[in-house]
């Protein structure tokens, strides 16, 4: 939820006015808060951008370097297919025109982990344009109410990533790895179409799924595998837009959505005060230092109508092969899940959003006569529940979906009450390998199956309770509650309240 | 050496045809290329090396696409995703003149230049 959030032009924002006026007294004139970002999106490859040297996360220092990688003269760089592919996949993806002439360029600065002086990237006419990312947000923290945002996809470029730097302030020195140096990245402009953190970051969320589905980027945030830059900037509406700060390599969603808050915050509070907004990174940004890359011609993609007749399959990239072989992206595949088992968006959402979640749900359907509707409020409430509660990935459930399936049949099969099967979820987190049929023997949680004696029970609580039983035949029907409740303990959870409410309303009217 | 016909080509952006280049430029550009103008002479050097450059002006390209690279016509060479390079940190750090632990070692990250007013430069007096 956005603390601090203070724009007067989004809905959701709009909400959590009344709530900051309580938080803050003073008074927050209309201002429009602007945030736009750049994600960077490691490629998910073997290989490297330009060299043949490996990709991989934590490995010795300096030991996945090449030659080309580490700037040795006579070196030159060599395109590698899969990354260009992981572009257009991601392009398509987000509704981008692909260009089927793009072109790299190098673009200029210091700094010790980039051994070559520049760095290899597509700043004049990158491989995808023209874009849009779609998102959802909820109004409120109850999940009850999804609105759907868009932003402006600008642009997509292929680019190099640089070494890394370790700051050693006690012997005033840099330690560099070059091993991530010319790592393939995709670069994801999106246009200032965001108003707070909460829509950066459900927008960011969005984007790595999307990745993480079309398998071109890991999109792992801890491991930098995906780093976003934000541009904030507030102005009054109606007004030109303000001067931007840039918030540099955030790799947390939470965050990033506390970090641009906190930004538009303290621009607000400098402007009020008849402060500036003063830009440090702009002469960094400028458009001096960009030349074309020499040693690369056009990158060259075709489609169908375009694909050249006599060359070699393995030079050749046709967009609409690519496009044909999309698999579906998070969007569809919540609405499939709503289509198919009738569940709310909500729920499909979070689905979604859990890694392995929507699987899990799935698998428990398959393996259950349980409806679906009535599976999902399992799911989402007690399993993910005690998956946040213990900080564990779906991946990492003790629970299995067969055992839970197994749990969820001897409940639609009415062998135990609903109250009966939390406690056996609860002895299965235990994860000491019992089935749930084993703890309900064990625990001596079966439902009674002999009507008889429930009936029984029935008649002697209703001969005991003789108040009771005059309020509810005087029209109170809700002490009836405190009967069931009363057979319920006689039996020791073990009878159904539907089954009894049954039997007491039909001994009742006798 | 530093190559100041390229460097020309960099600023072509910044300067017009007609004008001299101003001290705010000279700064910036001190900044950016860690190039330090030192006196009179480095500044005209770089002034003519503009003119110089200028002289493409002279050829007419109306209608005519701006080329970057004789292999325009080329085909760009894909390469398949396999791990042929790497693991070769002896080698490689053979070249340094100072290591730790297998990390090449830099002076401490980018000190900026000082500011305009802050510094001994040539260019304070302009």
């Amino acid at each position: 939820m956005s603390e601090f959030c203070s724009c007067y032009e989004c809905e959701n924002c709009n909400y959590f006015l009344d709530d900051m006026e309580k938080l803050y007294p003073v008074n927050l004139a209309p201002w429009v808060p602007v945030v736009g970002l750049e994600v960077h999106a490691q490629i998910s490859s073997n290989s490297k951008l330009f060299s043949g040297s490996q990709v991989q996360f934590a490995a010795p220092p300096n030991s996945l370097v090449s030659f080309f990688d580490a700037s040795l003269p006579g070196t030159l760089p060599v395109l590698n297919r899969r990354c260009v592919e992981a572009a257009v996949m991601t392009g398509l993806a987000l509704n981008c025109s692909i260009n089927k002439k793009s072109l790299f360029d190098r673009k200029h600065y210091f700094y010790a982990d980039l051994p070559a002086g520049y760095q290899i990237t597509q700043q004049r006419v990158p491989i995808a344009v023209n874009g849009s990312l779609s998102y959802s947000l909820c109004i409120d923290n109850k999940m009850s109410q999804m609105v759907t945002k868009t932003v402006r996809i600008k642009q997509i470029q292929l680019e190099q990533d640089s070494g890394k730097s370790l700051h050693d302030d006690t012997r005033s020195q840099t330690l560099v790895d070059l091993n991530r140096a010319g790592v393939g990245l995709m670069e994801v402009v999106m246009e200032p179409d965001m108003c707070c953190g909460e829509e950066a970051a459900a927008a960011v969320r969005e984007l790595q799924l999307i990745l993480q589905t079309l398998g071109s980027s890991q999109a792992v945030m801890a491991e930098g595998q995906l780093r976003v830059d934000a541009n904030v900037s507030v102005h009054h509406p109606g007004e030109p837009y303000g001067v931007r700060t840039e918030l540099k390599n955030i790799n947390s969603l939470r965050f990033l959505a506390k970090a641009v808050d906190y930004e538009i915050q303290r621009q607000i509070e400098e402007l009020e005060n008849g402060g500036m907004i003063l830009n440090e990174t702009r002469a960094f940004d400028s458009k001096l230092g960009f030349m074309p890359e020499p040693n690369l011609p056009p990158l060259i993609l075709y489609d169908a109508k375009s694909l050249p007749a006599n060359m070699n399959h393995q030079q050749v990239i046709n967009i609409d092969w690519i496009h044909e072989r999309l698999p579906d992206l998070p969007s569809v595949k919540r609405e499939k899940l709503v289509e198919q088992y009738g569940i709310l968006p909500e729920h499909s959402f979070t689905l979604m959003n859990e890694d392995g979640l929507a699987e899990f749900f799935e698998n428990v359907v398959k393996q259950t006569q349980m409806k679906p509707k009535r599976v999902i409020g399992w799911i989402l409430k007690d399993l993910l529940g005690y998956l946040k509660e213990h900080s564990l990935t779906v991946k990492e459930s003790p629970v299995s979906s067969y055992l839970l399936a197994d749990l969820l049949n001897l409940l639609e099969k009415e062998e135990i009450s609903s109250t009966a099967a939390k406690q056996v979820l609860a002895e299965l987190w235990k994860g000491e390998g019992k089935t749930p049929l084993e703890i309900v023997k064990e625990q001596k949680l079966q439902l009674l199956q002999d009507q008889k004696e429930l009936e029984q029970i029935c008649q002697a609580v209703i001969d005991r309770q003789e108040n009771e039983v005059m309020a509810i035949k005087a029209g109170n029907r809700k002490v009836l509650n405190k009967l069931i409740g009363l057979v319920q303990r006689e039996t020791q959870g073990r009878s159904s309240p539907v089954l009894v409410k049954q039997l007491l309303e039909k001994k009742l009217s006798e | 050496m530093f190559n100041f016909f390229a460097f020309g080509f960099f600023v072509r952006i910044w300067v017009s045809v007609q004008q001299k280049v101003s001290v705010e430029v000279l700064d910036h550009l001190e900044h950016l290329a860690l190039v330090d103008f030192r006196d009179a002479e480095g500044v005209e050097r770089l002034q003519k090396a503009i003119e110089f450059a200028d002289q493409l002006h002279e050829v007419n390209t109306d209608g005519v696409e701006p080329m970057d690279s004789v292999l325009e016509d080329r085909c760009l060479y894909l390469r398949e995703d396999d791990v042929t390079e790497g693991n070769c940190a002896k080698e490689l750090l053979e070249n340094a003149r100072e290591k730790v632990e297998e990390y090449f070692v830099a002076p401490p990250g980018n000190i900026p230049l000082p500011k305009l007013g802050e510094r001994e430069t040539f260019l304070q007096g302009s």
